[in-house]
């Protein structure tokens, strides 16, 4: 068994990153195998074969979508921009270009919020009038 | 999803962002305390007690040759103020409405933020909170019937302070009255009370204090009045029903005066 997806140490990463990484390398096998049944639909005459490669993409199709489906929402800034981009009328680099700058805006803004789930007031000794 | 469980409320992000905005909001313009005490923390949930660095003797030590103490600590104490939220009005601000009505979050916001200011000003008996203005041992004098009476009466709490050998800069907790008319009141010269106060605080901030009653000057020198933070003010989820979702705002804390004398109350 390989253990490409994981770039850093697997031992020092956390548990829910290893599966991050399992995923994203499963979205990438998913993307792959789209591709190939892509190509091979374009050259293969026999329709019998025909059908059952599109059968078989079909199923690609949606086990790209339930992994992306998941990454999506373990990160929160990739989902914002995804949401900016996906299945929306109009030019995409635009609508990824707006999303970006609208989660950059947020994600400071996060980065500021402590991720225990408090308001994070603490103190505010010294501000008066 | 940690203790406040927050994932298993109706709530979608933007709707989270808004109470979270809207309370922190509220909150710090109403946490008074917290402008003139030192913070430490937030320790977390788990925190639940404060190390008052004393041990109280024990008569019966399990055998005979040792002595035994007890160490004291002071425990936290919890604060929650329950509020509810309209569902459609959340799905409303999922629509985009810039009015959503947060009236119940903004009444347990101040309820919440009067409590942490009157436990740590004049005391909290049930969870053995002593307050600033009630540990104080200089006698309380009175702040004054109009705002020209303020500046004297302030100065005279300075000084009482520096007899003590308290030094600054200094703060002033007003009560919601008392800075009402500290912010109407300019004196002869049309010169405004609260920049003559300011002065004689050693240019120390002046805050406006739900809760308290009369006023408090106190140092801000540090390490006299101390306020221990477990979970800091955060908002969580009770449950909901078909009209609305019932959240709150809680926190746990402390507080300690380590030095009664570096406080002088004035009465309304």
């Amino acid at each position: 068994m390989g253990f490409d997806q994981y770039h850093e140490p697997p031992e020092e990463l956390p548990a829910e990153t290893r599966t991050f990484a399992r995923l994203c390398a499963s979205l990438e096998e998913e993307s792959q195998a789209i591709g190939w049944y892509q190509q091979r639909l374009a050259v293969e005459p026999d329709p019998e074969a025909r059908s059952i490669m599109a059968d078989a993409q079909g199923e690609e199709f949606k086990h790209f979508a339930m992994d992306l489906e998941f990454l999506l929402r373990r990160t929160p800034r990739w989902r914002q921009i995804a949401e900016g981009v996906l299945f929306q009328e109009g030019d995409i680099v635009e609508h990824g270009e707006a999303a970006e700058a609208e989660s950059g805006e947020d994600a400071d803004a996060e980065a500021a919020t402590p991720n225990d789930g408090s308001l994070g007031i603490g103190s505010l000794k010294g501000e008066g009038r | 999803m940690n203790h406040l469980l927050r994932g298993q409320a109706p709530l979608s992000d933007g709707n989270w962002k808004l109470l979270d905005g809207e309370a922190r909001e509220r909150l710090r313009g109403a946490l008074a305390a917290r402008r003139l005490v030192d913070f430490s923390g937030p320790h977390g949930w788990e925190h639940s007690a404060t190390n008052l660095g004393r041990a109280t003797p024990i008569g019966t030590a399990p055998c005979d040759g040792v002595v035994a103490a007890q160490r004291r600590v002071l425990p936290l104490a919890e604060l929650r103020a329950d509020f509810s939220v309209s569902l459609s009005e959340l799905r409303d601000d999922d629509r985009g409405a810039p009015d959503a009505d947060l009236e119940d979050l903004d009444r347990a916001a101040r309820q919440i933020a009067i409590a942490e200011n009157v436990a740590v000003f004049h005391g909290w008996e049930g969870a053995a909170i002593g307050g600033i203005a009630e540990a104080s041992p200089i006698e309380p004098r009175p702040l004054g019937e109009s705002g020209e009476d303020y500046p004297r009466s302030v100065a005279r709490a300075v000084e009482a302070l520096r007899e003590r050998g308290v030094g600054g800069p200094y703060g002033l907790a007003l009560g919601p009255d008392e800075h009402l008319h500290a912010i109407e009141t300019a004196e002869h010269g049309g010169y405004p009370l609260m920049d003559h106060l300011a002065k004689i605080l050693c240019d120390g901030p002046i805050v406006w204090a739900p809760g308290v009653r009369g006023a408090v000057v106190l140092s801000l020198r540090g390490g006299d009045f101390l306020f221990e933070s477990g979970q800091d003010l955060s908002i969580g989820y009770s449950h909901h029903d078909g009209e609305a979702a019932h959240l709150y705002l809680e926190e746990s804390f402390s507080f300690v005066v380590a030095t009664p004398e570096a406080a002088a109350p004035l009465t309304s």
